[in-house]
C-alpha cells in the first residue's frame, strides 16, 4: 500500500509509544497537526493493510521471567527455505521466523527462528523438538543463546529524541 | 543449583501480578481499541475504570514490564533494517557494546554465545543512512561486521501469550 508523508509523520511520532492519557489519539494528533479523527482513520488503515502489525501493549519478555532466548539458524537450500520457514513460523513458542541473506563462508545460514522460554533447558528441549518434527538437522545448523542484553527498545525508523531508556521490548 | 548464565541481569520477574494486570499484559497486545478513549474501552472490558487502566499501565511501564503502548511495523515498508554480527574479544566487549548501543539506529544489541558473539539490529530511514551507520560502527569499534539483510519474514507476529507461573521464584 501507499504510505504517505502524513502516515510517516504519524508513525514517527508513535515510535516512542502512545501517551498514557485519556485521549491519546488526540494528543498524538496535536503533536503532528492532525485531528483525532484523522489519526484514528490513518491508524485503522495502516493496521488493516498490515503496515502496523501489532498495535497495543508491548511487553518485555525478560522482565516477565522469560530469561532464556535462543536464536536457531539453519543453512537450507534455496528451494526449500520458504516452505520450511512457513511451517516453523506456525509453531508455538516460535516468536520470530525469517529468512536472511547468508554471508558464506563465515555465515552460511539463511533461515532463523527465535524461541523464548523461562530457562535454558526448556528452550533447548523445544528447539530439539522443533528440529525433529521438521527434519531440520539434516542442514548445517547452530543454536545461539543470548547472553548480556546491552540494549533493547522499539525500532526507530525516523530521527527521534535521544534514547533515554536503553531497555526495550520484544527481544 | 548452578544458575545458567542467560542474561546479564539476575533480577526476577519483579512481583506477582493481579488478574487485572495480567489481562492488561496479555489481552491487548494486538488491537488497542481505535476509539477516542481506548483506555476507557479496555476498562469496560475488564470491569475497571479508565483511570485504573491508565495508572496500571503507567506503573507497568515504570517497572519496565511494558515497553510502550504502541505499534510494531512490518519490516521494510517504512525504512530499512538489518541484523549485524561481530566477533569481539571478551576483554573488549564492554567498550564495543557501548559504542554500538549509543547509536540511535540500533534498537537491539545482544551478546550471544558463539564465535560471533555480538548481535545487533539497526534501522534507518533509507539504505544509504543504514549503510553509513554500519560503516561508522566498523570504523569506531575496529571490528568488521556481517550485514545479514532480511529476505522475508514468515511470522505473523502474533504477540506473546504469557504463561503465568506461581509467585515462587522462577529460576531457583
Amino acid at each position: 500500500m501507499d504510505v504517505t508523508e502524513k502516515d510517516r509523520r504519524l508513525i514517527a511520532e508513535l515510535q516512542r509509544g502512545l501517551p498514557l492519557v485519556r485521549r491519546p489519539y488526540a494528543a498524538l494528533g496535536a503533536a503532528v497537526g492532525m485531528a483525532e479523527s484523522e489519526v484514528l482513520r490513518r491508524l485503522g488503515r495502516l493496521k488493516e493493510t498490515g503496515v502496523i502489525r501489532r498495535f497495543g501493549v508491548i511487553v518485555r519478555h525478560h522482565e516477565l521471567g522469560y530469561r532464556a532466548n535462543a536464536m536457531m539458524v539453519w543453512a537450507v537450500p534455496e528451494g526449500q527455505v520458504d516452505s520450511l520457514g512457513q511451517e516453523i513460523a506456525g509453531e508455538p513458542d516460535v516468536t520470530l521466523c525469517y529468512r536472511r541473506h547468508a554471508a558464506p563462508p563465515r555465515w552460511p545460514y539463511n533461515l532463523y527462528c527465535m524461541i523464548h522460554g523461562r530457562d535454558r533447558e526448556a528452550v533447548l528441549a523445544r528447539g530439539r523438538q522443533l528440529a525433529a518434527s521438521h527434519h531440520l538437522d539434516r542442514w548445517p545448523h547452530r543454536v545461539l543463546f543470548s547472553g548480556r542484553r546491552f540494549k533493547q527498545r522499539g525500532a526507530w525508523y525516523m530521527p527521534g529524541p535521544a534514547d533515554s531508556n536503553g531497555r526495550g521490548e520484544e527481544g | 543449583m548452578v544458575r545458567q548464565k542467560t542474561s546479564g541481569s539476575t533480577q526476577q520477574a519483579a512481583r506477582d501480578y493481579s488478574p487485572f494486570e495480567r489481562a492488561l499484559l496479555n489481552d491487548f497486545q494486538h488491537d488497542l481499541p481505535l476509539v477516542p478513549r481506548p483506555f476507557a474501552a479496555i476498562g469496560d472490558r475488564l470491569g475497571m475504570g479508565e483511570q485504573a487502566v491508565l495508572e496500571a499501565l503507567a506503573q507497568l511501564k515504570d517497572e519496565g514490564v511494558v515497553s510502550r503502548v504502541g505499534a510494531t511495523l512490518k519490516p521494510g515498508v517504512v525504512g530499512v533494517g538489518t541484523l549485524a554480527a561481530m566477533a569481539v574479544p571478551e576483554e573488549d566487549m564492554e567498550r564495543v557494546a557501548a559504542i554500538i548501543s549509543a547509536r540511535p539506529e540500533v534498537n537491539h544489541n545482544y551478546e550471544r554465545e558463539d564465535a560471533l558473539n555480538l548481535w545487533f539490529v539497526a534501522t534507518a530511514a533509507d539504505d544509504s543512512a543504514l549503510t553509513a551507520a554500519l560503516a561508522a560502527i566498523e570504523t569506531e569499534t575496529g571490528y568488521p561486521l556481517l550485514d545479514l539483510r532480511l529476505v522475508c519474514d514468515y511470522h505473523l507476529d502474533l504477540g506473546f501469550t504469557i504463561q503465568w507461573t506461581s509467585p515462587k521464584r522462577i529460576d531457583d
